[in-house]
């Protein structure tokens, strides 16, 4: 014909596959099919519905965001070694070289954590002597940070049920794995937002809130012992917890990144560090669309606490100050999206309003628990 | 003018900034609740607050703030100004919706941000099939309208971006409303229309009148249902204000048995009932297990396991004496947790209250490490995340305790927590028991040792003769004489050290070491003090070993040898003695058995508005996610045949991706137009 041009014959969006795409589903498939025969006799029906509802939704991550695929394989990788080195026996994690200085979850998160550092440093460094070198190398730091955290939240759940079956339990409960997840997730998003505007400069602001976040971790550590694997009290012991708290860390992180984006707003616009960040307007537009999934996902996840609310203390409701303050952060980032998508606000006030909306959410997510009574009981500092 | 009134209110009520404002206010009021602890009893309040502001605040509602009428107000004040902004953008939105404007005029799409000329040559057939198959193969649905200059093709997608509005914000009123139907409104509505009041919770169920009692019909309510082992109760308690209501349920629940299981460490790991469920219309019964995360529904009323408490434990007690002066026989006593038992002697009145039993008390009993340091320290927070078996803490059950008031005659009332077994502590062990003047204070423990049988009644016997004045001589003396025997000679010192003994008991009997120390202080230059502190500690030690062997000779028993571990036992009992002087009771109650009955506390609640907040909740994740990620595009193509076109672009969005589609469609438009019809394949790959 003679207007066949190829910008009308879209190829559909399965024809665009390449073949990594098709083996990182292919492998995707087949370890959730080797999970459900192996381990089918130890997992309920939830169980193997989200099993098998990972399936696609990894997918479609990998697909949609290709470095994803490899950092899956990666994460893979170094649990599944950690697994077999650890040979079903929890002691070896003390004598084996490998576990003891590598792949074992503690261990793993302080790889984590010391990437993390470093490569705050070397962003802050490529900023400030304009060497793409060092921001280079800053992003694959925290690339590997972001494997080795996310593999040790995952060894951290196998050692779980090393320690016996009615210990053993996901690694989102405490305060102090919340934290690893809250500095994995938002360096995540970074990642991907990194990508996706193709430049490195927000880098050196978005970790040292991640870093901020891991020096807490450290400090819990050091001086509670925080990191000892603990069972879960039975108003824990719930599916919606599962999917509660990782839902709400999507939201936080969103919130994280997105303050941070608003003090290198705020900077630049007084002309500090000007020239070396990127442009205001593109600093915005990821601030806009890193509160944007924030909100949506902590709209989500707020329901998630009300319906699990519902079922453990008979009311998805009773303002209880942990449920009160994610209404109060859950309204103030409405009130932001108002402004932007509506009144059209730019500028120097939205950037203000989410580094105090960071401010709210960090009360909610950690003040509440040392400063006010109520439910909520599991964070105690 | 009337009219104009109310358009000016309408328009304020529904416009932007008043929503605003709402959000920001409601966000700052639900701040109050947090910080106030909501439905305290009044005491609590009136304590914190003072006479001065506790009316006050009472006032203002700050004691159940989301229930206040203010707050609802505020609430109202949402719904209204979100139901009057649907109606408001109802019409132009679903207009917007609707339309493609493909009448657009030109001038107009000139003022567009996104904008570019398109080549123009091709016959203006060919350009509209073209640029039909190009906005189809997009996504996009067009509608054309051809005009004297040529063709506009008006296309338009993502308009779906528009019903996430009303789906979200259609949602929050439904929220709102569901939430209102749940929330104490309608028990509010009873207690002002249907004449019912609250009454004082401390009477029996039978005593509670009808206009404190909401009947079945009642179709939304929250109570509490407190059920001991082996008894059963068809009536849950509502907290309302200070006071209570009582609400009928349609079934008796009975409590055969509660469950609470632990963990190896010590942690809950199960709270659970067995309960037996009595239909009252058909009289069948049934049974269950209701635990934390697992409620059951019965006839639209769902139950929960809210908690635990004590079902009225029989405790037996021995209350032994810690007056001074002669002492009195050991007191056998038994009551119920929940009693108040008579404490009457011509010595002493009070009121003992039990108020709790636990049968475990799971403590840290461990002494903490002491941490290496540096990379030493790195190294022990390496490997698996399980507890290092040298972490120095020890998690342990001590075993029962219980907890009581003691209130005098003015009503002034001391609480105190007693643990039934030794507790060890360093190698000894002791029996504890707790003090203090107010629930705000944390308990203050009295050690008291236990001695080489396991008991505590060394400790008494040494109590009764050090802290009786008619003893003091005796103890005194017997104190000198085996310092400097019974010979002539020494006399006069032993003479000396028996008034020094005496002068030792009566300042000890005071305040224990304190008096002693003040003495001390007040009489002795300082150079001095160091070493005669010292020498009373020996006379101190030496009076208390003089007593444990009187004691024992008293009692028939052999003398003992000093050793390592006495001199120990001897040293705790003398802290014992000083601090037992503050402890406020004329008695040590010390648990001797008991019988346990549990009560399991169920949560009883009737909410109607569940299915509509539900429902409102989905929608509006619907309605958000439509809001945020469908991103509405209107294309607009004016083809002119040879002239050049034009191409425009909006979006109800201005982010930085609309600038990038733009340059897209029009890149890929461009050489699609181009007279020669020969483009380039890579460059106009969309992707
Ligand atoms: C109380 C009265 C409210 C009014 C008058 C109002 C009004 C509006 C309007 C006119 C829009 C623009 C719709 C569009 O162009 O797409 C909007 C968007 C939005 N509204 Fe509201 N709203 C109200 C309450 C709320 C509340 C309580 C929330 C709670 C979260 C909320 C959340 C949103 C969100 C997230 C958007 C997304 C922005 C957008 O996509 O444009 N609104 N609102």
């Amino acid at each position: 014909m003679e207007y066949a041009h190829p910008s009308l014959n879209q190829r559909s969006w399965l024809q665009r596959r390449d073949l990594y795409d098709w083996l990182y589903a292919l492998a995707l498939v087949a370890g959730a099919g080797i999970a459900l025969v192996h381990y089918h006799s130890f997992m309920d029906v939830y169980d193997d519905i989200v099993l098998i509802i990972h399936v696609p939704v990894l997918i479609a991550m990998g697909w949609y965001w290709k470095p994803f695929r490899v950092f899956l394989a990666a994460v893979a990788a170094v649990a599944l070694l950690s697994i077999w080195l650890y040979e079903g026996d929890l002691a070896r994690a003390e004598e084996v070289f490998f576990l003891k200085y590598l792949v074992s979850s503690q261990t793993a998160i302080m790889w984590m954590s010391a990437l993390y550092f470093i490569a705050t440093g070397s962003y802050w460094l490529g900023l400030a002597a304009r060497s793409e070198f060092a921001e280079k190398l800053a992003s694959t730091l925290v690339w590997i940070g972001t494997v080795m955290g996310t593999a040790g939240l995952f060894v951290r759940w196998f050692e779980s049920y090393l320690m016996g079956p009615e210990i053993g339990r996901i690694p989102i409960s405490n305060l102090y794995e919340v934290f690893v997840l809250f500095s994995l997730i938002t360096a995540l998003m970074y990642l991907f937002y990194e990508q996706r505007y193709n430049t490195r400069k927000m880098g050196a602001f978005v970790m040292v809130v991640i870093s901020a976040a891991v020096a807490f971790l450290l400090w819990y550590t050091f001086t509670r012992g925080a990191h000892e694997i603990q069972p879960l009290i039975p108003a824990l012991q719930s599916y919606w917890m599962k999917v509660h708290v990782p839902t709400n860390f999507i939201g936080y992180g969103g919130f994280a990144l997105a303050a941070m984006l608003g003090v290198a707003c705020l900077l630049s616009e007084r002309g500090i560090l000007a020239g070396r960040l990127p442009p205001v307007r593109v600093m915005e537009d990821v601030m806009y669309k890193a509160i944007a999934i924030g909100f949506a996902f902590f709209t989500i996840a707020t329901i998630l606490g009300a319906l699990w609310a519902a079922e453990a203390w008979g009311t998805y409701w009773q303002w209880d100050p942990k449920e009160t303050w994610a209404l109060i952060v859950w309204l103030n980032y409405a009130a932001w999206l108002h402004m932007r998508l509506t009144k059209g606000l730019r500028g120097p006030i939205l950037s203000w309003w989410a580094v105090i909306g960071l401010g709210v959410t960090t009360f909610a997510f950690i003040g509440v628990n040392m400063f006010l009574s109520g439910l909520h009981s599991y964070g105690n500092l | 003018m009337q009219r104009g009134t109310s358009k000016a209110l309408f328009e304020l009520l529904s416009s932007m900034r008043f929503a605003i404002s709402l959000l920001t206010v409601l966000a700052i009021a639900s701040i109050i609740g947090t910080v106030v602890k909501q439905n305290e009893p009044f005491n609590a309040y009136l304590n914190q607050f003072g006479p001065f502001w506790f009316p006050v605040f009472e006032e203002l509602g700050l004691y159940s703030v989301y229930n206040a009428g203010w707050f609802l107000v505020i609430l109202a004040f949402l719904v209204l100004s979100t139901t009057l902004c649907i109606v408001r953008q109802s019409a132009p939105m679903l207009r917007e919706m609707r339309s493609f404007r493909e009448h657009a005029r030109e001038v107009s799409l000139r003022q567009f941000a996104h904008q570019a000329t398109l080549p123009g040559g091709l016959p203006l057939d060919a350009q509209r099939q073209r640029v039909d198959a190009y906005l189809a193969a997009n996504g996009f649905k067009a509608r054309s309208n051809e005009r004297s200059d040529g063709v506009l093709v008006a296309a338009k997608q993502g308009s779906a971006s528009r019903a996430g509005y009303f789906l979200a914000h259609g949602a929050i009123v439904l929220i709102c409303l569901g939430g209102l139907l749940d929330g104490n409104l309608p028990l509010k509505m009873q207690m002002w229309l249907g004449g019912k009041q609250t009454t004082t919770g401390n009477q029996l169920i039978a005593d509670i009148p009808d206009s404190a009692r909401l009947g079945e019909n009642n179709w939304s309510y929250r109570g509490n249902l407190y059920i001991p082992e082996g008894r059963s109760s068809n009536v849950a308690v509502l907290n309302v204000n200070d006071g209570i209501l009582l609400q009928e349920l349609p079934f008796t629940v009975s409590l055969k048995k509660f469950h609470i299981d632990h963990y190896e460490n010590g942690m809950p790991k199960r709270f659970a009932s067995d309960i037996i469920v009595t239909d009252d219309a058909t009289g069948e019964s049934f049974e269950r297990t209701i635990e934390v995360n697992h409620p059951f529904e019965h006839r639209g009323v769902v139950m929960y396991q809210a908690s635990f408490d004590d079902g009225g434990s029989t405790l037996h007690i021995a209350g032994r004496n810690l007056l001074h002066g002669p002492a009195l026989p050991v007191l056998d006593l038994q009551g119920e947790v929940g009693e108040t038992l008579r404490l009457n002697h011509p010595r002493f009145s009070y009121a003992l209250e039990l108020t709790g039993f636990t049968l475990f008390n799971v403590e840290d009993m461990g002494e903490g490490t002491t941490d290496a340091g540096g990379l030493g320290r790195l190294r022990d927070h390496l490997g698996s995340g399980a507890a290092r078996p040298d972490s120095g803490r020890d998690m342990r059950n001590i075993g029962p305790s219980f907890t009581f008031k003691l209130r005098d005659e003015a009503g002034q009332a001391r609480e105190f927590q007693n643990y039934m077994l030794p507790i060890e502590q360093g190698g000894r062990w002791f029996m504890y028991t707790g003090m203090r003047e107010s629930q705000a204070e944390s308990f203050r423990y009295l050690r008291i040792p236990v001695d080489e049988d396991g008991q505590i009644d060394t400790w008494f016997a040494i109590h009764n003769l050090f802290f009786d004045p008619a003893r003091r001589e005796q103890l005194a003396q017997r104190f000198a004489r085996s310092s400097f025997g019974d010979s002539a000679e020494a006399a006069e010192p032993r003479a000396r050290l028996a008034e020094t003994g005496r002068h030792t008991l009566d300042l000890f009997s005071d305040r224990g070491y304190e008096t002693v120390g003040r003495f001390i202080d007040t009489t002795i230059p300082e150079a001095e003090r160091e070493r005669a502190a010292d020498v009373f500690i020996k006379i101190l030690q030496g009076l208390t070993w003089e007593a444990w062997q009187l004691a024992r000779e008293e009692a028939g028993m052999d003398a003992l040898q000093i050793d390592e571990a006495r001199a120990a036992y001897l040293r705790d009992t003398m802290a014992a003695l000083s601090d037992s002087l503050f402890y406020e009771s004329p008695l040590f109650l010390q648990l001797n058995a008991f019988d346990q009955v549990q009560a399991s506390v169920l949560q009883v609640t009737r909410s109607p508005g569940k299915p509509l907040v539900y429902l409102g909740s989905l929608l509006l994740v619907l309605g958000v996610f439509a809001m945020l990620y469908i991103r509405e595009r209107r294309l607009f193509v004016l083809l002119k045949g040879d002239a050049e076109g034009l191409l425009a672009m909006s979006s109800n969005r201005q982010t930085i991706d609309v600038d990038e589609t733009f340059e897209r469609h029009t890149t890929a438009l461009r050489e699609l137009l181009a007279a020669a019809g020969t483009a380039t394949p890579e460059s106009s790959a969309t992707r």
